[in-house]
């Protein structure tokens, strides 16, 4: 297992191998449900999955992370049998994806982005036609389909067409459309993708459920940090066909800080260019950026003590000081630097930056997005 | 564990066969068809019933209300022919791509079912609503006939109706496969249906302008000289390119079939005619005559079908 972690950063430098590593090493016991190994996906010249080595863990919410076009999509089928990888393999409780795909199929439900029914059957009729395919089929399937419901919240809707749902009632039909089988493994193509907040709250709550009252291991590909990094037990990170890092949120974030890069908010009054200069002379200060009324600075070290004391001493008033990391975005962000991604992806970041401090907005702009 | 990870590969198809048929059952598409061919049955079998008394033939007078027609009406036979392959375009036009714009696709394939399944259910469940269509509005269009005309049908015009619906089914189920073909290419249900019936309406009206123009060209016959050595050369290439059309091979069978007084389908000589006793061919005989069009156009079926089937099995199932 180990080995397998050392290839997946290989790019990376040895300590966060060490620290991803070190974190799997603590519950070797636990097996593990999805295996990845080597696996490649070619289309004509573009390498859609490059060598991707991942181990997802039994009951685990593991978050596959990248922007549109990284391969994540492309993975999930892989994982599905429904195409083949060019090369590696792809194992989920020990059997083949691409050779026993009926087999896995039936103990992995797969969440589609986009979901869609059959418009002119109502909801009930599109779960009951899924059972089928199934397998069950009488009593047995006409219970499970009502306590499904109840569970999505979807039973006074149950009778209406599916044409008439709205997105959000589709991903809860969708999520019961995935549980018709009882599957061991769920995995969903962008869950979170144009769905309204309340929606979105009741969807990640439905989720940590699915993994801790049912046990399930879940794989959720998403570009949307936020509502993610609520639900994850792990993340893992994946750009360009390359998972360039994975662990616990703690574990990148740790990681991310001893690469020894701090990112300060400030925000001043009076707020001007003599400043600007004042900064740039003092001592572990390596880069000023102005945004609008804002300093970015970066340091080596925490310097916010030190900072203060010298604002106070020319006397300006500190509006606003904010140590960014420690949350997904930033992290996120950190890793496509480090991956070379931050000058193809000016635009995209810019969005993030600005995304960040509204918070809620930045679902939004990602939506736009895709 | 075990008893969930069994291949269950009939079950799938089962019930996917099951959810297809009644989707077109209960589509209003379906009862769109079903008017169309019960107002085209009932218009032909009017025709026909005035057109009766010129029959000048009173043997097999039952298949008459079949094949002739009157008042400008043209002949059962004949309209089926023609709008038959519609039922088959109509039903099979966007199977593969509306689900692929709709997501059911995906959500389809991530089922533990063979991935063929899918596409065989189509085109079984669509060859099931075709027969119930030909065979209801025959066999209906004969016992409407017995009760108007009063004419009763032999044993044998039975069987002779009976092979003109069953090889009307294959004909229609042709159309169905091909334009299940176009569904699996064509991205959106507009295009495959546009492309679908653009090949029909060649079939039907431009193959033989263009079998023509062909076969003129090869062999020309527009002055006396030519006319007399390359006639039977020009009529036999003629006939051969419209056999490529399904539509020309269907209406040459059955044709024959429904009507025994047809001894060939193909040119006959003075020299074959010397001695010939003009008499009825039976239906065994009547069959081996048109046999190479009915195995033709079962295989042109298969081919169709076989081409769809291909093209799903390879597609990529990614939407985007």
């Amino acid at each position: 297992m180990k080995e397998t972690y050392q290839n997946a950063c290989a790019d990376l430098p040895e300590s966060v191998c060490k620290t991803i590593g070190g974190g799997t090493g603590m519950s070797e016991n636990n097996r593990n449900v999805i295996e990845i190994a080597h696996l490649t996906k070619q289309y004509g010249d573009k390498r859609a999955v490059d060598d991707l080595n991942l181990s997802i863990r039994r009951g685990e919410v593991f978050g596959l992370l990248g922007p549109n076009g990284a391969g994540k999509t492309t993975t999930i089928l892989m994982l599905l049998g429904l195409t083949e990888p060019t090369a590696g393999t792809a194992l989920i409780e020990g059997l083949d994806c691409a050779r026993h795909p009926l087999e896995v199929k039936s103990i992995v439900g797969y969440l589609p982005d986009n979901v869609g029914f059959y418009p002119d059957m109502t909801g009930r009729q599109n779960l009951r036609f899924t059972g089928q395919l199934n397998g069950l089929s009488g009593k047995e399937l006409e219970e499970r389909i009502d306590g499904l419901l109840e569970r999505v919240g979807m039973t006074e809707a149950a009778d209406r067409r599916a044409g008439t749902y709205s997105k959000g009632m589709r991903q809860r039909l969708g999520i019961a459309d995935v549980l018709i089988k009882d599957p061991e493994i769920i995995i969903m193509d962008e869950p979170t993708l144009g769905i309204d907040p309340e929606g979105m709250r009741e969807l990640l709550n439905l989720i940590r459920e699915l993994s801790v009252e049912d046990g399930r291991t879940i794989l959720i590909s998403s570009h949307q940090l936020h509502q993610i990094q609520q639900v994850c037990d792990r993340v893992g990170i994946f750009v360009e066909g390359r998972l360039i890092a994975s662990g616990t949120l703690s574990e990148l974030e740790e990681q991310i800080l001893k690469d020894g890069s701090y990112l300060l908010e400030v925000n001043v009054h009076p707020c001007d260019d003599k400043l600007l200069g004042m900064l740039s002379a003092q001592e572990g200060i390596e880069k000023i950026q102005k945004e609008g009324n804002t300093f970015l600075i970066t340091s080596k070290q925490d310097i916010r003590g030190q900072l203060t004391k010298f604002l106070g001493e020319k006397e300006y008033t500190i509006l606003h000081l904010h140590q960014r990391g420690g949350d997904l975005d930033e992290i996120y962000r950190r890793y496509f630097e480090k991956a070379g991604q931050n000058d193809e992806r000016n635009d995209y970041e810019e969005k993030k930056k600005h995304g960040w401090k509204h918070g809620r907005k930045n679902a939004r702009q990602g939506a736009d997005r895709a | 564990m075990e008893e969930r990870t069994r291949v269950r590969g009939l079950t799938g198809l089962k019930a996917l066969f099951h959810k297809e048929l009644a989707d077109h059952l209960r589509s209003r598409r379906f009862l769109i068809l079903l008017l169309l061919i019960g107002g085209t049955g009932i218009a032909s079998l009017y025709g026909a019933i005035s057109g009766l008394s010129d029959v000048e033939d009173s043997n097999y007078l039952f298949l008459s209300l079949y094949t002739t027609s009157g008042n400008s009406i043209p002949s059962f036979m004949s309209f089926i022919a023609l709008l038959g392959p519609i039922i088959g375009l109509a039903l099979g036009f966007d199977a593969v791509n509306s689900e692929r714009a709709g997501g059911t696709l995906n959500r389809l394939v991530a089922q533990p079912i063979y991935r063929d399944s899918i596409i065989i259910g189509k085109f079984l469940a669509g060859t099931a609503v075709i027969a119930a269509i030909i065979y209801t509005m025959g066999i209906g269009l004969g016992a409407v006939g017995v009760i108007v005309t009063g004419v009763k049908p032999s044993g044998e015009e039975v069987w002779r109706i009976l092979v003109f619906l069953t090889f009307t089914v294959v004909y229609v189920a042709f159309w169905l496969a091909i334009s299940i073909w176009f569904s699996v290419v064509c991205r959106h249900a507009a295009t495959s249906a546009l492309a679908s019936i653009a090949l029909w309406v060649f079939f039907a009206i431009f193959m033989s302008l263009v079998s023509n123009i062909i076969a003129n060209a090869v062999y020309p016959v527009g002055d006396d000289y030519h006319a007399m050595i390359n006639s039977y050369n020009n009529y036999t290439l003629n006939l051969g390119l419209n056999r490529i059309s399904p539509y020309y091979l269907y209406s040459e069978a059955v044709s024959t079939i429904m009507n025994p007084t047809v001894r060939s389908v193909n040119i006959v000589t003075m020299d074959q005619l010397v001695g010939a006793v003009s008499g009825y061919l039976s239906l065994g005989q009547s069959l081996l005559l048109v046999w190479p069009h009915l195995t033709g156009l079962a295989a042109l079926m298969l081919i169709a079908f076989g081409g769809s089937y291909i093209g799903f099995m390879r597609q990529e199932i990614r939407t985007n």
